[in-house]
Order: C-alpha cells, then structure tokens, then sequence
C-alpha cells in the first residue's frame, strides 16, 4: 500500500454528481505526475451537499475538499491536495467540519470512513465486537439487552424490537426467518440505502445476532429494485462473509447456523409494509396480509419472522458492543438513542443528520440545513415520508422523537424531513398524497383501493372552487373512513397528509380566485 | 445493457435453473427480464409450468408490479421522480420540459425513448433525481438528461 490514500465516495448519490469521473480523473493526474497513491471508493460521510466530497488521509487525520468537479482536480493536484495542501475548495480536517461535528453518530459511525468491503477495514473499526459479544451470552441475555437499550423500529412503527424478538424466540419454529425490510421507498429517505452502500457489514451482523437471539437459520433482504448500487454492494458483503466463516454452517466458528439471500423488490411501494413484504418475497402479489397472526409467530412461508427495517437492525451490533446504557443514555423518554435523519428536498445543505431523539425541527432545517436551496423561506415540512404529516414553521420548535411527533398530529416515520419553499401549493401536495396511495394501494381493502380515487377527485374539485364548504366537509369524512377503516398504514396513514396540509394551511383549501396561489 | 432477443429455448434454460427456490414467480419473471428486457405473454404459461403453478398465479404477478414490462423496451429509457422531495426542486416542470425536448409524454414511448415517472430513488437531497438507462443522476435538468440520452457522460 502506498503512503498516500485518497478517498473518493462510491456511494450512489455521490456518483450521481460525478464521483466516478473524478476519481478517474484523480487517478489519472496521479499516473501522469508519478504519484503513487491508493485510492479508495468509500461510503458518503452524508453531507450531501459537498458531494463529490474527496478525502486525502494526513497525519493530523482525514482533510477533506469539496465539492470537487472533475475540472477541479488539475488544480487540486497543483495545490498539493494529496499531501493535504490548501485549495479553495478545501474544508479542513473532515471530522471537524461543523456540520458532522456536532452530529452524534451510532448507526452511521463507520460509514463514509471505512471501505465498505473490506472485513479488516470493518474490524479495526469495532465491526464483529457485537456479534462476538453475542456469542458469548445466553439467548434471552441477548435479547434483554436490546430491550434495555429501548431500541424502537426505525422503519416507522416505533416498536420495540426487542419484544419482538422475544416473541419470535418463544414460538416453536423449524426454520425461523430474520427479514431485513430495505425496500426503503420513502420519498426523503435515503438512510438505508447510505448504510448498506457504505458499510453493508453492520447489516449483516445485526442480522446475524438476531438470528443467535431467535434461534433463526436463515435472513432475507428484501432491497427495492431502485437501489442496484446497494444490491450490488450487499451480494458481494455475503459473499465476502460467507468466504470469512461469518455467514454459513457455522457463524465465527460457534455451532450457529445463518445464511442471508437477497430478494429484490419489483417497484411497489405497499411492498414496504411487512405483510405485503413477505408476500413479494414469497414470490406472489405484494398484497396486505391481515393481521394477527403477527409476523412474529407466523410469518415467511408460515415461520416465526422477525422483520426489522435496516437501520434498526444496523443498531443492533453497536448496542451489543458498547452495552445498552450507553445507548439507551442517548435520547429523550421513551425515544432512546440516536435518529438517523434525512434532510432532503428544497434544502440548502441536505444529508443525513444521526443525533439524538429530542432536536428540534428547526435546529435540523435551519442549522444544519441552511433553509432552502432556492433560498426562499421554508413554508412547508412534511416528516416521515409521503403517509407523514406536512407542518408549518410555526411548529419549528418541535422536539423530533415518536412521542412529541404522534402529539403533534404526525409521526417520525422512517425520519425523513422534506423541505418545501414558500411557491409550494399544499392542496396539490394532499391531491398527490391521495393519488399516490391510488397508484400504490394493493387493492385488499376498500377504504384504501377506493377512497383514494375519490379523495384525489374532491381535492381536484376543491382545487377549482366547487362547493367549497362541502367538499371539505365530504374530504374529512373520507379521511376518517380511510383511517379507521384501512387495513394497513398506506390506506390508514394516507389521510395524515392530506388533513395536516388542511389544518396547517388551510389558505390553501380556500377561494382561488383573485388570490396569487 | 445488451439485451438477448426473445426465445422459448432460452427462457427455459434460465427458468430451469430458479424455479425450485422458494416462492419462485417473481424472481423467474425478474430474471426473464433481466436476460429480454420485457416478458412476452408467452412467457406465462412457461412459467407457470416451470414453478408448478397456475397461469393465473403468475399473470396476477406479472401484472402487479410496476417494474414488469409485457412489451419491448426502446432504446432509452428515462425515469424521472415525482416523489415529494423532489417535487419540493423542479421534478414536474423537469417531466413537462422532458416531454417537449423528447416529443414524447410519460408512459407513451416512441421508438427511441420512454418517459416514466419513479417513486424515489433515494437522491432525496440531491434531487430532481432522475434515471437514464442505469445512470442516476442527481440535481438533474433536461441538459444532463439529454447528454445521458446520447451517452454523453462529461456534461
């Protein structure tokens, strides 16, 4: 290995603005000026907004430049930047740029800092001490130490993962499942897609120790389609596992047996929902199950089933490791730990955003997310992707964790924040939710199959001024059928966008005419 | 991506080597449209034999999910998101500017290109985001859809 070591993010957002071009044209400057430097295609730190975002490794640590174009790399190679020169795009040691100082990373610690392929690069980063940890300890020791940490499901729902893996662990099985759910299809969420891309081994090990707390044999990754980077990355993380003795006959050497295979979504949102999950990877229709029998207890091909989304599972290893006080320590109330926030849409500096439970809305948007990109004022927020609840600035002073979200008429979701200037239009915002859930919805249940046609098609009629009064009236009736009466979130949650855009814009919903809007 | 021209023979080869999976619909089908591109209603009753099921088991697949496609790709195909976040940048003046330059609209493809709408390729903070072909492309415009159309990676 040479002395010098560049690292130029692989991460798919990061190669959407051109980090594969500059990494090939800093490869290229290199063999022309005879430096011999090791270059390194790492996940994204997430701060997106300086990406391509290029790291040189120096003996004060890692110093970083960007955004780097591939017009740029000439000149950063004149500064010197692979000894850590100075250059106008410099930024100064990485780990002090402000916007990843003051975040507080769990989940996220090893990603955009390690090769997300090499297994001795993971280890010297504290990967495999959790499942080693693991191994150690009695079944029901494991899984009282993720009920400890108060680790809640980071896919929405919020629930304890822990008790659902006791659930699991006390049904009879022959061949239970660990399903990771990574059909992230969230608009505003890239979290799981970040980790996987950037350090699929903690997914793994996550999995893996789930699967030693429950007595599982074998996982399933359930990736969307939309995400081919992060599929690639995680066919080849197994296959390095299973050539290491992690995944296979016999995990790490213990009589443990664990294997995971990978399905691939084929573009359906509903898909995301559990039930319909395991129906898409049983090969059918992702259609609704309904509920009970929990997945727990009857879940893949009829087995006891932990689903877990990524980010919970990407926890697990880091609270085995460091114990599940220091995690738990994180947080406020019942919302313990960190959240891996998704600051996305019209923002200036967009990213993921891990701190603890508790920030507020506005310390996200406005501190580390600069307003918007357009730099016109934020008008509109909706957190928790498109079943999420739109606010207004007005509740900026909200304290981000489950409990103060669900109080304030929204939910955290999978933590997506998803800005909008003051030119957005909300009644087209609640007309798409309800479209959306028109195209999306699996059809089982009517409320959801039909109220989102008709939801969409009084919101059209509001939009134009017909019988204002009354079609409002006839929207919110609908909306309460749609709630109490879907059978899962996408029919039952569809409605929390289109009410809190009425309530918290309700100029919106008014005359049009004369008005600007 | 080279795609292989439809055949019978060539089908069976690759359904013969997954239909003893677990639940095997949807991944012969994936992997029938990975090799042609598109599944021809032929392809139904080859894979319903295949994995033992009925042709309705395998329709009713074929025809839920949005990626499936029953009829020849065109040369490029354009996928642009109208999720929220990138609704919040631009996404559909992007589609409306997309469908003028191309002289196509959405889901109506010409010989050369196709215009679809996606739900979020998780380039949420960098969007509009768009996919040309296999290519993400984030804070895109109609200029670096039109140089990735006509393979131009450097604009």
């Amino acid at each position: 290995m040479s002395a010098i070591t560049v690292f130029v993010p692989k991460d798919s957002a990061a190669r959407s603005v051109g980090a594969d071009r500059v990494a090939i044209a800093i490869a290229h400057e290199a063999t022309k000026y005879g430096i011999d430097l090791t270059l390194v295609r790492n996940g994204s730190r997430g701060a997106l907004w300086l990406e391509p975002l290029v790291e040189v490794a120096t003996d004060r640590g890692r110093t970083a430049y960007g955004p780097v174009r591939v017009e740029d790399v000439p000149s950063l190679f004149s500064a010197d930047f692979h000894l850590g020169g100075k250059h106008p795009l410099s930024l100064g040691l990485t780990d002090e740029i402000t916007w990843l100082a003051r975040q507080d990373r769990v989940t996220f610690a090893r990603v955009g800092i390690v090769d997300p392929l090499s297994l001795a690069d993971y280890e010297a980063h504290g990967g495999l001490a959790g499942l080693r940890r693991a191994l150690s300890m009695a079944r029901e020791e494991i899984i009282s130490e993720v009920i400890d940490s108060g680790l809640r499901g980071r896919g929405g729902a919020g629930f304890p993962a822990g008790i659902k893996w006791r659930t699991v662990l006390q049904t009879t099985g022959d061949h239970k499942y660990i399903c990771c759910n990574a059909d992230e299809g969230d608009s505003g969420t890239f979290a799981d897609r970040m980790l996987i891309e950037g350090d699929p081994f903690t997914l793994l090990e996550g999995m893996t120790i789930a699967a030693i707390a429950v007595g599982a044999v074998e996982g399933v990754i359930y990736v969307r389609s939309e995400y081919p980077d992060a599929i690639e990355t995680l066919r080849q993380a197994i296959d390095i596992a299973r050539e290491q003795g992690w995944l296979g006959k016999s995990v790490l050497g213990s009589l443990h047996v664990f294997d995971i295979r990978i399905r691939v979504g084929a573009g359906s949102y509903v898909c995301g929902e559990e039930t319909a999950m395991l129906e898409s990877i049983e090969g059918k229709r992702g259609v609704v199950r309904s509920k009970p029998p929990l997945p727990a207890i009857c879940g893949l091909f009829g087995q006891p089933t932990v689903i877990n989304n990524v980010l919970t599972l990407a926890s697990v290893p880091a609270i085995l490791a460091g114990g599940a006080v220091a995690y738990q320590a994180r947080g406020v109330g019942r919302s313990t730990g960190t959240q891996v926030f998704q600051l996305a849409g019209n923002i200036a500096r967009g990213g993921i955003v891990e701190t603890r439970f508790g920030v507020t809305l506005d310390t996200l948007i406005n501190d580390f997310g600069a307003g918007a990109l357009t730099r016109r004022p934020v008008r509109a927020v909706q957190i928790g992707g498109p079943l999420g609840a739109y606010f207004s600035t007005s509740l900026f002073d909200l304290s981000m964790d489950y409990e103060s979200l669900l109080a304030a008429g929204g939910m955290l979701g999978h933590g997506g924040v998803v800005v909008f200037d003051e030119s957005v239009d909300m009644a087209v915002q609640a007309k798409f939710a309800m479209e959306f859930c028109a195209l999306e919805s699996c059809g089982k249940c009517t409320p959801c199959r039909l109220g989102s046609t008709r939801g969409a098609e009084t919101i059209e009629k509001i939009i134009n001024g017909l019988d204002l009064e009354g079609n409002k009236k006839l929207l919110l009736d609908l909306c309460e059928v749609m709630t109490d009466g879907s059978l899962c979130a996408m029919g039952g949650l569809t409605p929390l966008p289109v009410r809190s855009a009425m309530l918290h814009f309700a100029e919106d919903f008014g005359s049009r005419t004369g008005a600007a809007r | 991506m080279s795609l292989v021209p439809w055949s019978k023979e060539a089908a069976l080869r690759i359904l013969a080597t997954m239909c003893d999976e677990p639940g095997p619909i949807l991944i012969c089908l994936q992997a029938l449209q990975a090799e042609f591109g598109y599944i021809p209603e032929d392809a139904v009753a080859f894979v319903a034999d295949a994995c033992n099921v009925s042709r309705a088991d395998v329709h009713g697949v074929l025809t839920y999910y949005h990626d499936l496609r029953t009829s020849v790709p065109p040369q490029s195909s354009i996928r642009i998101c109208v999720a929220e976040a990138c609704q919040a940048v631009g996404s559909r003046e992007l589609v409306t500017a997309a469908e003028g330059a191309f002289g196509t609209t959405l889901g109506a493809p010409n010989d050369l290109v196709e215009i679809e709408s996606a739900y979020c390729f998780g380039n949420c903070a960098l969007g509009p985001a768009a996919m040309v072909d296999h290519q993400l492309i984030g804070r895109a415009s109609l200029e670096k859809l039109l140089a990735a159309v006509q393979g131009d990676e450097d604009k």
